[in-house]
């Protein structure tokens, strides 16, 4: 090998540090209209009336946007595949607003102060309603926050809008009654989980134009220009062909760029007035009316023999989706479906839930999608249920936990929204991610805990996890790769760089193939006039799936090449090596320079343009593993918390890059150890967001940092492109449950609610302490 | 109104508005690298380097600038490049966004630190809020790049 796996640096980092443009607001006409939106001041409420007569005759305002304005025709913003699994049950505007921050309206003007002035020249007259602002009590609450005929589901998945409820799902196999009678010791528990905001550096943005050919060009930091293509044309009834959409550089998406945010109204102004228009969301609309992750009430029920073996599973989960049901069903299929399988030898399970709809910020994608969420309640109960057993957390989990070849009832239940795909594991080193994990911590040292004799005490937690590798039978991924003259490649792909790197690991992956240095591929991504399609940049797919593309465009190329130069050669194409920048005949001195058969094919003889094109889609979905442990130093009497290292041992196959898959794991451990400690979404008891900047917000900075310690086990998984399966979630999902039980092993005190801050954990412990008196 | 900078060694003169922040007169004016993340002094992203040393130009007004010398990556890219050397090798580059802002405040602390120590380091540093890379790799390239002398 002489790219894959080895420290490669990004094709694009250099470039970017020196400044060099790159990112969607970089990349707007200098002239653009701006767009600006009017926001809801209520959680609920119906527009009365709308005057927009002062504001129009403002010198500067273009137009002012209203519900009036725009077809009426639901859709998703979600950004998924289609038939998109979310309910279609947005207006790009409408007559009601269902959170604080909901578009009322959209002002066009010359500049952006004058669409602010024009913002305060207009009268809007509400009919407030009574909101819905507690998740519990939204089925069946008096209050329905979708009451409009319109609105539908693309295939059944659970929709009741009447009820508030956006999603319900239930699954089970086994015999659930039989087992827990079967079971020595039951533990029933219930979690709750906070919406937590992705924090992306880059606000949302986008700009468009139209070229000399009278079509839309839109730029956007998506992590979905192709669904975003789709979404424009069938919301704003704009044909196609008619649309381009390129995705420059995105400042970091983590979910929050999956769903589309301004595209609609930009498009549409530019649509309409013939200008460039733009619109680039503040950190507050960020915040307020973006997307967070879905908060969750997680009713967990375990039994197990006194040998230790695990035999039921019974969960319930209710999600809130906020106003808008984007992700609602699959994100919450997902608390189970990538985390159930992690404990595939008990007898029984069953999963079931609702997701509903509150006036609250929508919920949508974000990093774990489901899964950290699961991960929190299963993992934290799994440690409750060994202490109940007098088993060892460890040696409980080596015995119940799957292993390489074997395989899951819920895989074949459970997909996204839909059955899912049944699947073996082919390469599956939870064992020895445990096992090493157990020695980077020092676990027999500090498990459960050390007293420093200085009021701490030092302990240690860990947590298993599972992801996957895109979305079996429903995620494609294409690559072309053409041939220059002086022998150097294009590579295009559909595939979605946001920061993870993948333009990166995608060239590497056609350098290896055609066994030339990574410089002589040049890679260019994500432009649906000029690369093939791609879902884009979630569901962990793109080193998997989009890998995989790239791979069989490569080999294709390669024949093409062979049978080129055979044909030049005049020999039969078997007889062709081919060796990157030389091809040489089997035993023979005879060879031909990839610069001469270019030069020669492109000006000389037999001119003609070599390019592949190559296509993938799973048909299964190698789950990356992975054991994370944290260690910490605990203050008895205040709780505080000081994280001292946390240790991920990571099974993604083979890593393409080690640096940016271990980047990759490391961010993601820090935005988990964000959520399962500090991070909080918090609002106001009328509905208002009160963390809508980042001084009330808090994400890690570096100086949270704890030492980070990251390897990966060796693990070559055959399905994937050199032996890679995808890691851009894994990384996130163990941090709450590893650090639930490193408090629970310091301080015997079980914080069951997200965020695990000091003052849960001194409550907790204060009523414990009134218990035992 | 007109404010003289010197900016990135060049003398120019621009005509703004009194009220105008100092990150949009630089983005109006094709200075691309320094980004707008949050507008309100919280996250790093617009760090520029006033008089050499780092400031967030969100929140300077451009007239308070006259005179100034303002220096942004367009300005360094000699020794960004360096920087480069080990950011790159660390793996350290995600998403970028705040990379331009990095860079700054790292070649800053280089001249005006003197025996930097981790926590010296890290307090410099903790204005630049980075989502992606979870800092470890970062720091890492930090390190090296003030190790080296040359």
């Amino acid at each position: 090998m002489k790219t894959i796996n080895k420290e490669i640096r990004s094709v694009d980092g250099r470039g970017i540090m020196l400044g060099r443009p790159a990112f969607t607001d970089d990349l707007a006409d200098p002239s653009s209209l701006v767009v600006k939106v009017l926001r809801s001041p209520h959680a609920f409420a119906k527009i009365k009336r709308i005057n927009k007569s002062k504001a129009l005759k403002l010198p500067g305002v273009e137009m002012v946007l209203t519900h009036q304005d725009f077809p009426r025709k639901p859709f998703t913003r979600a950004g998924q595949g289609y038939p998109e699994p979310s309910p279609h049950d947005k207006f790009v505007l409408d007559e009601y607003v269902r959170y604080v921050g909901d578009e009322v309206l959209a002002v066009v003007a010359a500049d952006e102060a004058t669409a602010i002035a024009a913002m305060e020249h207009i009268d809007v007259e509400y009919e407030v309603l009574e909101p819905v602002l507690n998740y519990q009590q939204a089925m069946d609450h008096s209050s329905v926050v979708h009451p409009e005929e319109e609105i539908h589901e693309m295939f059944p998945i659970g929709f009741e809008p009447k009820r508030n409820i956006a999603a319900a799902y239930g699954m089970d196999f086994g015999d659930l009654d039989k087992a827990f009678e079967a079971s020595d010791v039951i533990v029933e528990e219930t979690y709750t989980t906070q919406a937590q905001a992705h924090v992306m550096m880059e606000p949302h943005s986008v700009n468009a134009r139209l070229d000399i050919q009278n079509r839309l060009v839109i730029y956007s930091s998506t992590q979905t220009p192709f669904h975003v293509r789709r979404i424009i044309s069938q919301a704003l009834d704009i044909p196609m062909h008619k649309i381009r959409v390129i995705k420059p550089r995105v400042g970091g998406g983590f979910g929050g760029k999956q769903a589309i945010h301004g595209e609609l109204l930009v498009a549409w102004v530019t649509y309409k007035t013939g200008k460039p228009a733009k619109l680039t969301y503040t950190r507050k609309e960020v915040f307020e009316s973006s997307y967070t992750r879905h908060p969750m009430t997680l009713k967990i029920k375990l039994g197990a023999d006194n040998e230790g073996n695990l035999k039921a599973i019974d969960w319930y989960v209710l999600s809130n989706t906020g106003a808008y049901g984007e992700h609602a069903l699959t994100v919450f299929m997902v608390a189970g479906s990538k985390v159930l399988p992690l404990y595939n030898k008990v007898d029984a399970a069953r999963f079931h839930g609702h997701v509903v709809y509150t006036n609250h910020t929508p919920a949508g994608a974000y990093r774990g999608y489901g899964a950290i969420q699961g991960n929190f309640a299963l993992e934290s109960t799994v440690d409750t249920l060994c202490q109940k057993l007098n088993i060892d957390p460890i040696t409980f989990r080596l015995k119940n936990m799957i292993l390489e070849g074997e395989t899951s009832p819920v895989f074949e239940i459970m997909g996204e929204g839909t059955e899912g795909t049944a699947m073996n594991m082919e390469t599956c080193k939870l064992d020895y991610c445990l096992e090493r994990g157990l020695e980077l911590i020092g676990w027999k040292d500090k498990y459960p805990r050390v007293d420093l004799g200085n009021g701490k005490v030092k302990s240690v937690g860990m947590a298993l996890a599972m992801q996957g590798s895109g979305i079996p039978y429903i995620d494609m991924g294409a690559a072309t790769i053409k041939l220059n003259d002086d022998g150097f490649y294009n590579l295009t792909v559909g595939a979605t760089d946001i920061g993870q790197g993948s333009d990166t690991i995608l060239a590497q992956i056609a350098a290896e193939t055609l066994d030339v240095d990574i410089e002589r591929v040049v890679i260019y991504s994500s432009d649906t006039d000029l690369t093939p399609f791609d879902v884009g940049a979630y569901a962990s797919s793109t080193t998997f799936v989009s890998g995989n593309a790239v791979y069989r465009a490569a080999l294709n190329m390669k024949d093409l090449i062979v049978k080129e130069a055979a044909n030049i050669l005049d020999v039969e194409p078997e007889q062709i090596v081919f060796g990157g920048e030389i091809i040489h005949v089997k035993n023979s001195d005879t060879k031909l320079s990839m610069k001469d058969l270019s030069n020669r094919i492109t000006y000389n003889e037999d001119q003609k343009q070599l390019t592949a094109t190559s296509s993938y889609y799973g048909t299964k979905s190698p789950p990356p593993f992975m054991a994370g442990f944290v260690e910490i130093d605990i203050d008895k009497e205040t709780g505080e918390i000081e994280i001292v290292d946390y240790v991920s041992v990571v099974d993604c196959g083979v890593t393409i890059n080690p640096k940016l898959a271990q980047g990759q794991v490391e961010g993601g451990i820090v935005q988990g150890l964000g959520m399962a400690h500090f991070e909080v979404v918090k609002y106001s008891e009328k509905g208002q967001l009160i963390t809508n900047d980042l001084l009330k917000y808090k994400i890690p900075t570096s100086k949270d940092i704890p030492k980070l310690t990251t390897e990966f086990a060796k693990s070559h998984e055959a399905s994937g492109p050199y032996g890679a399966k995808s890691v851009g979630e894994i990384g996130i999902d163990t941090p709450p449950a590893a650090l639930a039980n490193a408090v629970y092993n310091a301080l015997g005190v079980r914080i069951k609610d997200l965020p695990i801050t000091p003052e849960k954990i001194v409550m907790a412990m204060q009523y414990k302490n009134t218990k035992e008196i | 109104m007109k404010v003289k900078l010197l900016l990135n060694g060049r003398e120019r003169i621009f005509s703004v508005h009194a009220n105008e922040y100092l990150l949009d007169t630089l983005r109006n004016h094709n200075i691309l690298s320094v980004k707008k993340g949050c507008d309100a002094s919280t996250c790093g992203v617009c760090t520029v380097l006033k008089d050499g040393k780092p400031i967030l130009s969100c929140s300077m007004l451009t007239a308070r600038c006259e005179g100034a010398n303002i220096t942004t990556v367009e300005g360094l890219q000699d020794e960004v490049n360096k920087f480069y050397e080990y950011f790159g090798q660390e793996g350290a580059d995600q998403c970028g966004f705040c990379n331009p802002a990095t860079a700054l405040t790292v070649i800053a602390m280089k001249k005006h630190l003197k025996d930097p120590n981790p926590e010296s380091i890290l307090s410099y540093m903790v204005g630049n809020l980075c989502r992606c890379s979870g800092y470890v790799a970062q720091n890492k390239a930090i390190k090296k790049y003030l190790e080296d002398k040359s």
